[in-house]
């Protein structure tokens, strides 16, 4: 099982290493020294929060400000994080705080798009190892390469992280048609939110904001297509 | 910059990221969800990535055009049903082959 799990992830794993490797050329770009670097990937493990964080430190915005942008961008991990619980209902409270902390848009991804009801331990356990071992060594690797890549390549691996989205999000739309309804929905609204001259929010506020309301007018006036779910 | 002040700003990222991962999924795996809340959930994927990637995706590189260029190249190779990694790579290659033309 554990070895299933493995293999499912690996794809994402071996999809992070470029992201990863991004994020160390670019953080000791900004002039973060290397031990800090690998320690934010060990500890912190979110692709989209560290990419912020560098960019907020290399802004030179104060601590305060820094951590309380990455929560608003990680709120929607909350959505998420509800949503996994569904398919680990028979587990122990002890173990799913430790598998919490693996939960990342493509585990999670994987997880929610699962047809089985209760996923196996050992099988989590697996799916999220592997994309973490993954972060972190290329994250080391990126460091290393440091500023030695050519500055036309560096600046096109920032491109990684939003290809990687775009690759879950596809098959995910491929299969439903009311979750297209909803993709039309949230970019109709985080463009709003962005652009309009009402709103003055920050990236993190928009993607909560987006989510929570596209998924709760979804809820309520979308019908789930050719799936189970909430009939 | 003292390392005193990565590790902080490093350490309050941890809990910030770990305690929205971990809260539903410890409390909520004891509670049994109405089909609302369960279509609200399987409507939250879609819902996330769309915001995260859009409109995000138009400052990924210094053009905006270049930009929205790598994600299409994305969406194609996920719609033909290439693995992450290839998504991820030709995207790159996309990107710094028209940021090298331009």
């Amino acid at each position: 099982m554990f070895y299933q799990g493995v293999k499912k992830a690996l794809p994402v794993a071996i999809g992070y290493l470029p992201i990863a490797i991004t994020f160390g050329v670019v953080a000791s770009s900004a002039g973060i020294p290397a031990r800090m670097i690998v320690l934010m990937s060990l500890m912190v493990f979110a692709g989209a929060s560290q990419f912020v964080a560098v960019n907020l430190i290399a802004s030179g915005a104060g601590i305060l400000g820094i951590i309380i942008t990455i929560f608003f961008v990680n709120l929607r991990h909350i959505l998420m994080s509800a949503t996994t619980s569904e398919k680990l209902k028979k587990q122990s409270k002890g173990w799913l705080a430790l598998i919490s902390f693996g939960i990342t848009d493509e585990s999670f991804s994987i997880i929610a798009t699962d047809p089985r009801e209760d996923l196996p331990r050992a099988y989590v356990f697996g799916l999220i190892t592997v994309p973490y071992i993954a972060w972190v060594s290329g994250t080391a690797a990126g460091v290393l390469i440091g500023e030695s890549l050519p500055a036309l390549l560096e600046s096109s691996m920032e491109i990684a992280l939003y290809a990687m989205f775009v690759g879950l999000l596809i098959p995910e739309i491929k299969r439903s048609n009311s979750k297209l309804k909803v993709v039309t929905l949230a970019v109709f609204i985080s463009s709003a939110l962005s652009w309009s001259p009402f709103f003055n929010l920050s990236e993190g506020w928009i993607i909560t904001i987006t989510t929570l309301v596209s998924a709760i007018f979804a809820a309520r006036f979308i019908k789930v297509e050719g799936d189970r779910v909430g009939k | 910059m003292a390392n005193s002040y990565y590790l902080i700003i490093i350490i309050g990222m941890a809990l910030v990221t770990y305690i929205p991962r971990m809260f539903p999924l410890v409390i909520l795996s004891d509670l049994e969800l109405t089909a609302f809340w369960r279509r609200f959930l399987y409507y939250i994927p879609p819902a996330a990535l769309s915001a995260l990637i859009f409109p995000g995706i138009l400052g990924a590189t210094d053009s905006s055009i270049i930009a929205v260029i790598g994600g299409i190249v994305a969406a194609i190779m996920a719609y033909l049903k290439f693995n992450l990694l290839t998504i991820v790579l030709s995207a790159i290659a996309a990107v710094f082959l028209f940021q090298y033309l331009i």
